[in-house]
């Protein structure tokens, strides 16, 4: 039987890592390491905010990590905390290391459909990393946008990533920026609790409000119905979910979450999407 | 290349020494032909050259939780229904490097993706070719084609066989894939039993497979041949006796998560991923790094992988589906509902296999018809988690 090939394949064998050379590594936190990569030969398509790639450590294995800085030129930042085998072995890469890089894949954040209205940026731990894209675009275009303001959380000040940044994005008073922890030191100025709480203080105006959110699933929840109760709708309401991603283009069935693939349909949903899908135990 | 419609060739009939003639210029063209052939108590498929490697005289018996071969009385050499085995075997392999690459501080060097073999299958069922084009949705109708399947998948010969003797497990009608070979095949035989030795109805479905049948020593069917082919096609339809009702299933499925159905199943299901390994459409994959000893050496894996495994859905937290019950919905309800919104088709053939090979005999059509039956029951106690 003939077989179609649809029109529009890409090119180059998607699974196939495109050779990356590590030229710059940051510490953020004692397991928290930020990768600049830059291409050895040909680069991937520039990534938007939002995307990931897949990272290759080679002999131990791959993982999705977001574009966590896209920078002029070909160069992209990864910033990676170091949980298991592969993300050990990525934050140990010292300059001059090669990895892989497949990608980008998935959703953006849709910058663009916020524009004119207010944005609140919304991150929980190194889930501040695929938003820092985000905020350096509404800097950049800081005129696109009415209010923008950017929440951050971590457990305790030593595990806020982009410390200095975050700093300087809050000196600049061009944008609100918030930050708390869950258990602070002496020397914190911010504010101490979890992140929702945060909101309460924020003024929302929620017929032009988008809000993107990243963090760890519970906080998802917890903020995104903190911010639905203000009475930002639901499909403005953006959030970048995470599940056991192996190919990064919908073919290896793991990051199903009911109807949808993390990989191919996300990671940044619509809260109206996947709202539902996360009330489902175990879906 | 499209092909022709089959309405455009005539059938022919090919007796059983001329079926061996097909193997042979099967091979002549260089091609492996895979077809069934008993082992282990069980038809399953494999190379093969010699008609007599066919399973001659055997059928089937199943049901849920059972397979056995059995003696037919007479020795049709395709009398049997569907095995553990199925194509994907050989389309998508259990075990297939995605690539290989030596690196180094200079760069990474990639080998080229590895010659596929040039297959002939012989002996595929209608609903072993709805499954394959539903392979195709998921594999190659994509932005992202795996190109190793693409490849194995165009260069295949399809050299379909009619059912004759559908198991009980069998219920591809309700889910319109079968008996009937219909489209996907290069050629479509029906075995026609004769005393004298069963000979072959021949439809040619492709320009492919009418090359192939020219260099044949057929003739022109005659009436009866169509008459005696017809008889083995609907007495085949006749003979299915399970169904799915599929229509607005995947509704009911989604309407129905926290079913306490879902609970019952789950005291049976072993996860054993039986289920999972024997379905034509199960795609699940891992994707690895497969061991070296060269530090210099990188390779990655392409395995089966189950939804039924904990660490299907890990992450570094944990597992998303911890329980059985949540295992063997995921299983289900992406069979017959989630497939539809990912893939624009239904995950599910009808072929039976998961029925049969369920070691504690869970069927499909069962939980499905009891879940509509009792459509809107919710688990009680409300939330409680094992
Ligand atoms: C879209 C997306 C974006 C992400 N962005 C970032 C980021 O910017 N920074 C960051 O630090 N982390 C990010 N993660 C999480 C990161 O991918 C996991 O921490 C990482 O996969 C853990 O792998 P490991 O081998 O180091 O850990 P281990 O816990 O040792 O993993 C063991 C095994 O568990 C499985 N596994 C665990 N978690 C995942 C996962 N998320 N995906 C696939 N397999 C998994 C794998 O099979 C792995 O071999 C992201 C995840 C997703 C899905
Ligand atoms: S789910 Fe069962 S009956 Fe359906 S195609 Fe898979 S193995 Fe066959
Ligand atoms: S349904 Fe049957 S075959 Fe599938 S995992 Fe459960 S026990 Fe195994």
């Amino acid at each position: 039987m003939a077989l179609a090939l649809p029109a529009d394949v890409r090119p180059a064998d998607a699974m196939v890592p495109v050779p990356y050379r590590v030229v710059g590594r940051a510490r953020e936190t004692a397991d928290t390491v930020t990768l600049s990569l830059e291409p050895v030969g040909s680069p991937i398509v520039t990534p938007a905010p939002g995307q990931f790639n897949m990272l290759y450590a080679f002999g131990v294995g791959e993982v999705p990590i977001s574009i966590s800085g896209i920078d002029a030129g070909q160069r992209v930042r990864h910033t990676v905390r170091a949980v298991g085998a592969v993300s050990q072995e990525l934050c140990a890469a010292e300059a001059g290391a090669m990895v892989g890089v497949r990608g980008p894949f998935g959703t953006d954040w849709g910058i663009d459909s916020a524009a004119g209205g207010d944005v609140i940026v919304i991150a929980g731990g190194i889930g501040l990393a695929p938003l820092r894209p985000v905020v350096h675009e509404l800097l950049r275009n800081r005129r696109r946008f009415r209010r923008v303001t950017v929440l951050v959380g971590a457990r305790s000040p030593e595990e806020l990533v982009f410390r200095g940044e975050v700093a300087s994005w809050q000196a600049s008073a061009r944008i609100t920026v918030r930050t708390t922890v869950d258990y602070a030191t002496a020397a914190w100025k911010g504010d101490v609790g979890v992140v929702p709480t945060l909101i309460e203080r924020v003024t929302i105006d929620p017929e032009v409000t988008t809000v993107m959110i990243c963090g760890p699933e519970v906080m998802l929840r917890f903020t995104a119905a903190e911010v639905l109760g203000r009475g930002v709708a639901a499909e403005r309401v953006r959030v970048s979910m995470e599940r056991n991603v192996q190919c990064g283009v919908g073919r290896c069935g793991h990051c199903q979450l009911g109807p949808v693939l993390i990989c191919l349909h996300g990671p940044v949903f619509p809260w109206s999407r996947v709202g539902p899908l996360l009330a489902r135990r175990e879906l | 290349m499209a092909p022709s419609a089959p309405t455009d060739y005539h059938p022919v009939v090919l007796d059983r020494p001329g079926l061996q003639s097909l193997i042979d210029a099967l091979v002549t063209d260089g091609r492996r032909v895979i077809g069934p052939t008993v082992r282990d108590g069980a038809v399953v498929y494999d190379e093969i050259t010699q008609i007599g490697e066919l399973p001659g005289g055997w059928g089937d018996d199943q049901g849920p939780g059972r397979y056995r071969l059995r003696r037919r009385d007479d020795d049709l050499l395709f009398g049997y229904a569907v095995g553990p085995d199925s194509w994907k075997r050989f389309l998508f392999p259990p075990v297939s490097t995605t690539w290989r690459a030596e690196v180094s501080r200079e760069g990474v060097e990639v080998a080229p993706p590895a010659e596929v073999p040039r297959y002939a299958f012989l002996g595929v069922r209608a609903c072993e070719l709805a499954a394959i084009a539903v392979q195709d949705r998921v594999l190659v109708q994509t932005n992202y084609p795996d190109r190793d399947y693409a490849a194995r998948r165009e260069q295949a010969l399809f050299i379909a066989v009619n059912c004759s003797s559908p198991a009980t497990t069998c219920f591809c009608p309700s889910m319109g894939t079968g008996p009937r070979v219909g489209s996907g095949h290069d050629l479509a035989l029906t075995e026609i039993p004769d005393p004298a030795g069963s000979r072959f109805l021949v439809e040619i479905g492709s320009e492919r497979g009418a090359a192939i049948a020219a260099r044949l020593a057929t003739r022109e069917a005659a009436p009866a041949d169509r008459e005696a082919a017809a008889a083995v096609w609907s007495g085949a339809a006749a003979a299915v006796s399970r169904a799915l009702q599929a229509d607005g299933l995947k509704d009911v499925l989604v309407h129905n998560l926290e079913h306490p159905r879902w609970d019952t199943v789950a005291s049976r299901c072993l996860a054993c991923a039986n289920c999972t390994m024997v379905c034509p459409t199960c795609f699940c994959a891992d994707f690895r790094e497969a061991a070296s000893l060269s530090p210099d050496h990188a390779e990655q894996h392409r395995t089966w992988a189950t939804c039924f495994s904990v660490d299907h859905s890990q992450l570094h937290g944990g597992s998303m589906r911890w329980t059985t019950r949540s295992r063997y919905r995921q299983w289900m309800t992406h069979k017959l509902a989630t497939w539809h919104d990912q893939f624009g088709t239904s995950g599910c053939v009808g072929c039976g296999r998961c029925i049969a090979w369920c070691p504690v005999g869970i069927d499909i059509t069962e939980e499905a018809a009891t879940i509509r039956a009792t459509d809107g029951l919710t688990r009680l106690p409300a939330g409680a988690t094992p």
